[in-house]
Order: structure tokens, then sequence, then C-alpha cells
């Protein structure tokens, strides 16, 4: 070997070196915009002067107003906005991966010695200086940027004039702006600054909102029924965070579905479920009418209930560690804890680089062990949920015995970035197992990386729930209240078809389950899988028809194709037609009725479920509520609140408050 | 334009407190900063914390900044100055000036080959005297002349070319040492 040959060698090992974190660079560009800034204007510097940052929530400032960013540059058309404002905001917001979400791997190879011995020289610490620095585009460049952004679109200039009373963001905006012919060609570390969305990856199954349909063209609706209410959750939890939220995140039927309503209970010895059919008027436009579809599943005698086989598939990862993921998962698991029976068993597999089986199937009467595993969770480590899943069903056949019911409970902040990486096959393995006897439910926690698609997804392909939890009381609401419901099916693959009369409806929509749509020849199809109904559990479907004749019509009658349906001599609207099977059936029931119009009259539940049906539609942007608006929606539900022993409805009731505010 | 503004002429404006000169001036050359840190120190944390301390300081070293110096190299001479005070205080924390004993783990490797290059890279630096070592990477890593260096490191050019053979010779004995199981 010659010498070159050894200095090339080295040459090439030493320029192999690792870029810069991101988020590390951003910080450090803004700590020296902020030294320059106390060089250049030494009248500032007393303002600028760090406050101390130990008494002061400064990651929830932070995360906020990041967030609030980020979901206003997705929601609203981002791209409007000037770059210089985008390029403050990011600024800002990459420091998240850094300090809380994420956990880097250079940052948990850090010597923890170093950091804790540090300040024996009297000095502050690099790292408390760095979270002083923090707070301070906390305080100062995050909201006022979130501010302008949510006001935009604005003239440039104006943006930036409002966004940049503080001297950090302006270190990214006005290199940019203050030269316009520079925004042609990106400064270099704009590259890295549009790394930072990754942080926010949301994503939220919807599809568009369900089209007018002309009943002489298409009669027949079909769907598949959907008792989540994970959405309602997470609209909820955006607009509690004052940010109106994602309008992908809305879904209108589980918005709705979310609530309890009062209808009458099946028959004990008939079907599972008992339809009911109610006709009012559209409160938001007149000549057309809302057709309610109701089934309300049946509560078994909880006594008389089968043992319980729980798996808790609990993601570890480090991006758990926030208090509203682990910790309110441990809090929500305990609570539930308190609702079973001795001869239930619970067992622990967690997921995080490595799977585990943290607690081996235990009776629930073994209080102590239970809760010793639960509380020794920890969060760290990355992410490899198939892994998991795979010992969580082994675990759960394993527990299995004849005439239990088996389900695996899967909680997560939406990291499913697994060997499974395919959401396809991830889901045809759920569907395997749920075949075999295993069912299981999605529970969500934490924003910002929620995954709701894939959520919705796995749980609807295990025969489950999917829930978004964001408060304990939703965790209430979810594992204890509904305890039965989540975990006892009594009716499987139920679905929905409603053939209208063309005699008597000219038109119809369907409100909401745009996700649920089932080809017409799938309704008779018992291979077509579809929504489970849980224990008690109830299911409404509101349509919005057009009778024959009605002003309100948008469409015109053809000419030439109405021969045939005048002779029609039916006063029904239309026929409903339900399919279900039995648990652990593989045939399916069919329950018939006619939907005509004197059914029913109006009572506050239907007054409720329209209420938030159409709350969830102003949330959507629909263009089908003309000038109704939050207000009218607000007083509808008030009409509708009835008893409301639990508050939800009074809540839901403060959200649209909320929301009328926001969307000013 | 401004990103096509020459270093020197950038710094100077900086200097005289145009802050949309040193922000783009920053934004040039942090990847270049940094990257000497990690070479400097061995270490991601340290050379984090380094690169950080230097992005501070600067605005107020920038002020003695007279563009009788290329920007590089004068940023290059706080920057060595900058590790060398921080290796003095890694040594008086009674840790190892040295940090490229650990140098392995603060790398994430994509796949064996690469482990084995800084495998490689570790114990070759490590088996440098620190001021061979910083030469070898002003010349090696940043691709500077004997004289660059020689202006940064405050030595006579003779003795760049007198480190650079050092270096050359370690290697070789590394080399031969490897051979001979």
């Amino acid at each position: 070997m010659t010498d070159d040959d050894d200095l090339d060698a080295l040459r090439a090992a030493l320029k192999a070196s690792p870029a810069p974190d991101p988020a590390r660079k951003q910080a450090d560009l803004s700590a020296a915009m902020v030294a320059f800034e106390k060089i250049h204007t030494p009248a500032q510097e007393s303002e600028d002067a760090p406050r101390p940052s130990i008494d002061r929530p400064i990651w929830g400032r932070l995360t906020q107003g990041a967030k609030r960013m980020f979901n206003t540059l997705t929601t609203k058309a981002g791209l409007t906005v000037t770059t210089g404002i985008v390029t403050a905001g990011l600024a800002v917001a990459v420091f998240l991966p850094m300090q809380q979400v994420g956990v880097p791997a250079d940052m948990t190879l850090r010597d923890p010695a170093r950091t804790t011995a540090a300040p024996t020289s009297g000095v502050q610490t690099t790292t408390e200086r760095r979270e002083l620095r923090l707070e301070k585009f906390a305080d100062e460049g995050a909201r006022p940027a979130a501010e302008a952004l949510q006001s935009q679109p604005q003239p440039r200039t104006t943006a930036t004039e409002d966004a940049a009373p503080a001297p950090a963001p302006q270190v990214f905006q006005e290199p940019f702006t203050t030269d316009r012919e520079a925004l042609a060609e990106p400064a270099p570390h704009l590259d890295r600054l549009m790394i930072a969305p990754e942080n926010d990856t949301e994503a939220f199954a919807n599809a568009a909102e369900n089209p007018l349909k002309v009943v002489a063209e298409d009669p027949v609706s079909t769907f598949s029924v959907d008792v989540d209410t994970a959405s309602y959750a997470v609209v909820r939890q955006s607009l509690m965070a004052g940010q109106l939220p994602p309008r992908d995140a809305v879904r209108v039927e589980e918005m709705v579905n979310y609530f309890p309503y009062d209808y009458p209970a099946p028959e004990a010895g008939g079907a599972p479920f008992q339809p009911t059919v109610t006709v009012t008027e559209t409160p938001w436009r007149d000549g057309t009418q809302l057709v309610h579809v109701v089934l309300q599943g049946e509560m078994p005698v909880i006594d008389e209930r089968p043992p319980l086989n729980l798996v808790f598939l609990i993601d570890t990862s480090g991006s758990m560690a926030e208090a509203n993921k682990l910790p309110l998962l441990q809090q929500s698991f305990r609570l539930m804890l308190s609702e079973l029976r001795p001869e239930d068993q619970v067992a622990i597999v967690t997921y995080a680089g490595s799977a585990g089986q943290v607690l081996e199937p235990t009776p629930a009467s073994d209080r102590t062990k239970i809760l010793t595993a639960l509380d020794n969770l920890q969060s760290g480590g990355g992410t490899a949920g198939q892994a998991g899943l795979q010992q969580a069903y082994s675990v759960a056949e394993g527990m299995a015995e004849d005439g239990e019911v088996t389900r695996i409970l899967l909680a997560t902040d939406g990291d499913f970035n697994v060997g499974l990486s395919d959401v396809d096959q991830l889901k045809d393995f759920i569907a395997d197992k749920r075949d075999g006897g295993t069912y299981l439910s999605v529970l969500g926690f934490g924003r910002g990386n929620l995954d709701d698609a894939t959520m919705q997804a796995l749980a609807q392909n295990g025969n489950g729930q999917a829930a978004y939890i964001d408060t304990l009381n939703e965790a209430r609401k979810v594992l204890v209240d509904q305890l039965t419901g989540a975990l006892f099916p009594i009716a499987g693959d139920v679905k929905v078809q409603v053939e209208f009369n063309p005699a008597q409806i000219a038109e119809y929509r369907l409100i909401g389950y745009e996700t649920r749509a089932l080809r017409r020849e799938d309704f008779d199809n018992d291979k077509v899988d579809a929504g489970d109904i849980g224990a008690g559990h109830r299911v409404t479907a509101i349509y919005e028809v057009t009778p024959v004749g009605s002003p309100a019509r948008a469409t015109q009658p053809l000419r030439y194709g109405a021969a045939e349906t005048v002779a029609n001599p039916l006063e029904e609207l239309g026929f409903l037609r339900l399919r279900y099977k039995e648990p652990g059936a593989t045939e399916s029931q069919l329950i018939e009725t006619p939907i005509t119009a004197d059914l029913g009259t109006a009572t506050t539940e239907t007054r409720f479920a329209t209420a938030i049906a159409g709350f969830g539609q102003l949330l959507r942007g629909s263009d089908q509520l003309g000038d109704w608006s939050y207000a009218d929606a607000i007083a509808l539900a008030t009409e509708g609140r009835g008893t409301d022993r639990f508050g939800y409805r009074a809540e839901a009731i403060n959200l649209m408050r909320l929301a009328e505010s926001l969307s000013r | 334009m401004r990103m096509t503004t020459s270093d020197e002429a950038l710094a100077q404006a900086a200097a005289s407190g145009d802050r949309d000169a040193f922000a783009a001036l920053l934004a040039r050359h942090y990847d270049r900063l940094f990257g000497l840190a990690c070479r400097l120190l061995g270490n991601r944390a340290e050379a984090e914390d380094l690169t950080q301390d230097i992005c501070v300081a600067l605005p107020a070293k920038l002020q003695g900044y007279r563009a009788e110096a290329k920007f590089t190299t004068w940023l290059y001479r706080v920057a060595m100055n900058a590790a060398h005070d921080r290796r003095r205080r890694m040594a008086s924390r009674g840790r190892a000036a040295d940090g490229w004993g650990d140098w392995e783990v603060n790398r994430r490797h994509a796949n064996a080959e690469e482990a084995d290059r800084t495998d490689w890279l570790t114990r070759a630096m490590a088996q440098l005297k620190p001021d061979l070592r910083d030469t070898a990477t002003l010349i090696l890593a940043e691709d500077l002349t004997q004289s660059e260096a020689a202006e940064i490191l405050g030595v006579p050019a003779g003795t760049i070319a007198w480190r650079m053979s050092e270096v050359k010779k370690a290697l070789r004995a590394r080399a031969a040492e490897e051979m001979t199981p």
C-alpha cells in the first residue's frame, strides 16, 4: 500500500462525517441571530433577558404553536403564505423532534454524566442555555407567526411585519424577504427545514362527501355500519386546542354515533338489534326531509357475559412518552381493570424496538400484579409493531377457550412502521386472525403522529372499534362505560341497504359513512366484511331526501325516463334492508322494513343527532347547508339536549360554540 | 444577489450590523462548521455543543474581522481555537480530551461496510496526536492548502508538511500492523 492510498482512505473516511441534526442546526442559527441582535441593538437587551424556564410549560407552548401552524398550513391554503412566514414557522417547529417528540439516536448517545457534571465552572450548561432560547421562540416566535398564518391570506409584507416582533423568527424571513430575487433560489437550509412536516404525520381516513343521488338513476344506497367514535374525539381535541380540525378528520357518522341516544331496545329473543326509522324535516333546507335510520343493539345481561381475554398491545416507542400518551394509557387501563371480573384474564405485550410480553396471562383478580406491570411500562426505543402484533395474537390464542371472548387492545400514537410495513398485508393478517376468533380494537393516543387512517383500517379488519383517547374522561367512556359494547360483539357484518321509491323520492344524500360505502351487490354477499355492533351500541344513519315535486329538488326530472316510475302506486318512501350475522355465524340474517312518511316525529334524540350531523358537515366545509350556521346547530342541539346524564351533549354544544368563534 | 455575494463582503456587512448578511453567511457555512467540529472532537455530542458555542460567539468575533484573511480561513481559525478550548475543558472535567475513543458509537451505521470504515477511521484518528489530527483534518477533509492550514494553526508551512508526513508514517505503521496477524 502506498502512502497516498493511506491518505486517500483517511480523507474518504473523514469526509463521511455525519450531517448536522436539522433541529440542532435551526436552534443554533436562531441562537446566533439572538446573539447578533444583542450586539447590534443593545437597547433590546433587557427585553431579551431569558426568563426562568423551570416554572413554565414551555414544551406545551412550543408544541401548540407548532401544531397550530402545521394544521393551518395543511388545512388552509398554506401555499399562499409567503415563503418567509413558512420559513419562520418551520424554524420554530423543527425543535420538536429534538427535545420532545422524537428521541434521535444522537441525543440518546449523549453522555448523561457530562451534562449533569458540567456546572462546575459556575456557567450555565449549554443545555440550559438552549432551553432558554427555545422558550423565547415558543413565547414570542411561535404565536405571532401562527396568528399571522391563521389570518392569512395576507399580503406578504403585512404578514411579515405582523409576524416578526421578536428577533428570532426574523432571522429566517429576512434574508429572503428583503431580497426578492433570492426567493427564486432557496437558501441551503430551506431544504432541511422542509423536513419538519414529518413531525406532524397525521393521516386521516376520509373520502369526499357523499354526492346527491338521483333516485331514478341510482335508487339503492348500501353501506356498512360504523360504531367508531374516534373522529369526534379528534375534533374535540382540535377545538379545545383552539384550532378547527382538519376537514378530513371529520367523519360525520362517527360524530353522530359518539352520543348515547334513547331508542327502543330490541325485544328479548328477537334480532340482536332493533331498527327505528324516523322521518323529520330538514333544518337546513326547506322542502327536504331527513330519514333517520337507527339500529339499537341489545344489552345482554352483564352478569351472564362470557369471560374476557384481553391482551393489551402497547406501543412503548419513544414518542409515547408525552403525558397524553403512555401515562394516560396507563391511567385508562387502570380504570378499566376495576370493571373486569375475576374470571377475566389480562396479558400485556409491548412493542418498541423489541417486542416483549410484559405480563403473562393473569386473572383480573390479581390486580397487584397487573398494576405493577402496567406501571413499569416505559417508553423508549423505536417502533416495531408487527412483531408485537404477532406475539399479542399468539398470547391471545393461548388464552382463548370455548365460550370466551378474546380481544386485543392495541394502544398507539400512530406508529405502525413495522415489519409488515404494507398496510394491506397488516390488514390481511388481522382479518385472518379475526376469522380465527381473535378481535382487535385500536385506541389512539396523542396528536401529531396519529395515523387515523391505519387505525381505522386495522380496527375495521379486526372487527373492533377505533377510538381516540384524548382525556381520562374519554378513556372512561370508551373503556369503562362501554366496556361491554366495545368488547362483546352482538352482531357481525351489519350492512344497511335503503332502496328509495322513485314515485315518492326524487333525490337522496347519505350524510357521512363516506368511508363505509359498499357496492350494491355486496349487500347479499356474506363474504364481504362489514362493521360490527357491540352490546348496547347504537348506530344512526341519516339520509336527506327530496320528495318528488319538492321545490328544493336540485336536478330536473328526466323528460323521457319518468314514465315507468309514475305507475308505482306505493306510498312508501323507501325500503330498508339490514343484514347481520350472529356472532360466529357465517350466514347472514335479513331484516326488512318499509320507510313511510308518517314514521315518527322529531324527538330530542333526532334533533340532537341532526344538530351533530349539521355540525359535522359545517366542520367539513360542506356546501349542502346553505346559510345554516353554527348558531343554528347550537340552537338545535340545545333543543335536543334531553336529560344528558353524562354531559356529553353539553360538551358538544360547547364545542360548537368554540368552532363558531374559531371559524370567524 | 445575496446568494452570490462573496463570503468576505457578507462578513464585512455583518460586522457592521447587517443581520441579513450575517444570517446568509452562517446558513452558508453551518454544515461545514459542524463537520469540522465532528472531525476535531470525534464525538457528536461535543461537536454539537461546540458548533453552538461558535454560532453564539460568532457575532462578537466578527466585529474583529478585517477582511485581511479569507473568511473561511478566519472561520476555521475561530473554530480551531474554540475546539482547543473545549478539549482543554474536557480534560479538566476528567474526561478524555480525546473524543475519538467513542466516535464509533456516534455514528449510525447504514451497513456493515460503513461500520468498518468508521472503525477504521476511529482507530486511525485515535493513534494520531491531536496536532496531527487537526492538521490531517484541515488538509484531507477540508481540502485546504498547506499554507492555509499553516495560517489557521498559526505554525509555519513547513510544520504542516512535516506533520502530514508524520500522519502518513503513522498510517503506514498501522497498515503494516494490520497485515501481520
